[in-house]
């Protein structure tokens, strides 16, 4: 067992890639993710990686499509604004079956909005975020530890299933510090003859491509990977479940939010309060099946978030609104409190009674 | 057992790092920890702060709003974070940089001249393990013994001039 | 005795490109290059987005369709990973000139040790002759169907030009296939350019003067005349840089 060591998210999430066995970092300076690039910029030569600071997010993307497209490890990282920038190349990604991760740490929008943490580029990152039909992994870490687990597992299922996979952090995500452990990753090996990395005389060439000029057979690419998409759904949803069994009023939140609304959770309990708390720890798959149990017996939902609400549809959708979904929220780089949370879980109960 | 510890200053004064300290000292301790800074273009001169929890259990949020421990090393901090301090919580004021009195009466205050030491002490820029030195023995938090060995951990081993130094703060904001 | 025969590096697929259009030839010559420095097993070819979209169907080696533009920036990562083998990227000249500009300088002035095709024909060929960044002043477009009046429309970039400017690049060489001996001078410049590369040399750009019959309105001859005529006094033929003629070579 390797020593438990402070670190801050951002930096777990370097170290984590690395062990991974990312030696490729291409990316570009934003608040509050830049010690990724640092961190990297530190260790990347000194293991024979390579660092690059791109000309811009756009760039960065790109390189990483070229790395994808060879066959090796490969990340990027930003925050709001710069993921925005990336959604290009994220799309050709997706649409020509690559593996890469990208991490989104992010803060306040629209436009160039704040430097404090927010989770509101939940639509962008579950949705797909850049053009044509497609879907990211998406992993919404709560804890440092959880920072460097996913960037572990998403270089894997990028690799497994052939498609780019967001780790989608926040501001605080990225700059808290807590104890980590970073053990040796076990790599799994898959098979990459479809990458490019020269013909070598002995096969036909590859092409590593997003183009279907011929409707029909764009169509059926599509229906290919959403056949894909469909088993992802079904072996990679993860979620964490507190005190759900008996809840009258069940919270959904992730990331930042979840650990605020668990001390929410524990408070009500203490005051005789029936609170639990789901926590999607994929954002896409989204956890659908706890939330359609938890609907039989709760009364109704509370969608915590730091946003004007994005996450809330997918809980309506989950619970096919046969129960109440509130909103508590603070949005801007604002973070609500366990107490606003606790006040929220009052006025629900007061309702639905 | 959690505790909630608030450090705020002026950026320079060494106030997260004052932080990260205390989380490793918990770590020493075996205990849950948490560190979470302010940051942005607040920390280049400005008011910095750090939340930090030591707990016995899993640390739910890491941010603190209402804290048990508050350390203050300048005017605006105090004015800003006192009434924040939970009923029955600690102040601690570096006394060279802070003229006034904390004002509540419901929470208990300790004045440490931690800069004016620092300066006498040959280690100007230390005053913050100063007064991390007096909190530890006011609150028992951790042993010394811990902060001690914290240290180790946080200074690099190719600055061992500057982690005695780090002790010798310590030391005398502890028995102070 | 020598048969003239296809260049191994160019795949049986049938080129959809017009009547009369120069890429055909330097699909041709970027061949043959690849053939006679024995490289064809380990290049990578990046196509771009324009008339040469699909590229990728035609050499016979390992292929990358880059976003518009982003071609350079492909092959920086494709280069960065796999050092020993050869990346060389296509593109026209609203891909590199405009949409792409940030890319090309940068992949430039890291001296990246890849090969660029530039052709320049002065039109968005693909979306149906618009206004390029390279459209001569007075050039009738479709997005300019009054001449391409400088004052709202600005100057055309000189790309070999600019790029010379740069202290990095190893080497940058202006060329046309307008005619025989402009090929044979093209053929020479594309060679050295992918030799370049082999010799680790750095970042080399070769840009070709090319035609669009299509889109300029003109039969294939006269647009070869045209070439003559318009394109290469403004655009002049030569090498704009080159570090072991400066005695600079890296």
């Amino acid at each position: 067992m390797s020593e438990k060591v402070l670190m801050k998210g951002n930096e777990a999430i370097a170290e984590a890639a690395i062990k991974a066995g990312c030696r490729f970092y291409f990316g570009y300076p934003i608040t509050p993710q830049t010690e990724i690039a640092a961190y990297m910029a530190k260790r990347m030569p000194k293991i024979g990686g390579t660092f690059l600071q791109a000309e811009s997010e756009v760039s960065a993307i790109n390189m990483v499509y070229g790395v994808a497209g060879a066959g090796y490890r490969v990340m990027t990282s930003s925050s709001s604004p710069g993921v925005s920038l990336k959604q290009e190349g994220i799309s050709y990604i997706a649409g020509a079956d690559l593996p890469a991760l990208i991490v989104n740490v992010q803060r306040g929008g629209p436009g160039l909005g704040g430097i404090q943490p927010s989770q509101s580029d939940y639509f962008q990152a579950t949705k797909g975020g850049g053009h044509g039909d497609y879907k990211l992994v998406v992993y919404a870490p709560a804890s440092v530890q959880e920072m460097a687990d996913y960037t572990i597992k998403a270089f894997d299922v990028a690799d497994k299933y052939r498609l780019p996979v967001m780790l989608l952090a926040d501001g605080t995500m990225g700059q808290m510090m807590e104890p980590v452990e970073l053990p040796d990753a076990e790599i799994k090996e898959y098979d990459k003859s479809w990458a490019v990395r020269g013909t070598q005389m002995k096969r036909e060439h590859n092409i590593i491509n997003s183009l279907y000029l011929n409707p029909e057979e764009l169509e059926r690419t599509n229906f290919e990977r959403f056949e894909k998409y469909a088993l992802i759904e079904k072996e990679e949803c993860l979620y964490e479940e507190y005190m759900v069994d008996d809840a009258d009023v069940v919270l959904v939140a992730f990331g930042i939010a979840s650990r605020i609304s668990k001390n929410a959770v524990n408070e009500a309990r203490k005051q005789g309060l029936k609170v639990g708390l789901i926590r999607p720890i994929t954002l896409w798959p989204f956890p659908v099946e706890p939330l359609k149990k938890a609907a039989e017996h709760a009364k109704g939902f509370i969608s915590v978030e730091l946003s004007m609400g994005q996450m809330i549809e997918d809980v309506r959708l989950a619970t096919e609104c046969k129960r109440p979904v509130a909103l508590c929220n603070r949005t801007g780089g604002m973070i609500p409190s366990p107490e606003q949370v606790l006040e929220s879980i009052k006025k629900m109960l007061s309702e639905v009674k | 057992m959690t505790t909630q510890i608030l450090i705020a200053g002026f950026g320079g004064q060494g106030v997260l790092f004052a932080g990260k300290c205390l989380a490793y000292e918990g770590l020493v301790e075996n205990k849950q920890v948490s560190w979470l800074p302010s940051y942005g273009p607040e920390m280049r001169g400005g008011t910095a702060n750090c939340s930090v929890i030591l707990s016995d259990e899993p640390v739910g949020s890491p941010i603190v709003s209402n804290p048990d421990v508050l350390i203050v090393m300048n005017l605006p901090s105090l004015d800003k974070y006192e009434k924040d301090v939970v009923k029955g919580g600690k102040i601690f004021v570096d006394s060279t940089l802070i003229a006034r009195k904390v004002e509540r009466t419901d929470v208990d205050a300790f004045y440490i001249p931690a800069t004016s030491m620092a300066n006498e002490l040959g280690i100007p820029s230390l005053a913050n393990m100063i007064i991390v030195g007096k909190m530890i023995k006011e609150t028992g938090i951790v042993t010394i013994e811990s902060a001690c060995e914290a240290m180790k951990k946080v200074v690099s081993a190719r600055h061992q001039d500057m982690l005695d130094a780090n002790i010798k703060a310590l030391n005398a904001g502890y028995n102070y | 005795m020598k048969v003239f025969s296809k260049p191994q590096s160019l795949t049986d697929a049938p080129l959809h490109y017009c009547p009369g259009c120069t890429h055909g030839i330097i699909h041709r010559l970027v061949a043959e290059a690849i053939d006679e420095l024995g490289i064809q097993g380990k290049t990578i070819g990046v196509a771009p987005v324009g008339c040469s979209v699909m590229a990728y169907n035609y050499f016979a080696v390992d292929m990358v369709e880059a976003a518009h533009g982003r071609a350079p920036a492909v092959a920086t990562g494709l280069k960065r990973c796999m050092p020993e083998n050869i990346i060389f990227t296509y593109q026209g000249d609203g891909d590199l000139a405009s949409i792409g500009m940030a890319e090309t300088v940068h992949a430039a002035t890291r001296n990246e040790n890849i090969t660029i095709i530039f052709v320049n024909n002065a039109i968005y060929g693909m979306t149906g002759g618009q206004m390029a960044p390279t459209s001569l002043p007075g050039q009738v477009t479709q997005t300019s169907p009054y001449g391409r009046d400088v004052k709202t429309a600005g100057y055309p970039i000189k790309v070999s030009e600019m790029l010379s400017q740069l202290d990095a690049p190893q080497y940058i060489e202006r060329v046309a296939v307008n005619n025989v001996k402009n090929v044979k001078n093209a053929k020479k410049a594309i060679l050295k350019a992918f030799k370049n590369q082999v010799e680790g040399k750095g970042f080399s750009l070769i840009e070709v003067v090319s035609t669009c019959p299509t889109n300029w309105g003109l039969t294939p001859e006269k647009a070869l005349q045209w070439v003559d005529e318009k394109m290469i006094p403004y655009y002049p033929l030569g090498v704009y840089k080159d570090k072991d003629a400066e005695g600079k070579g890296e």
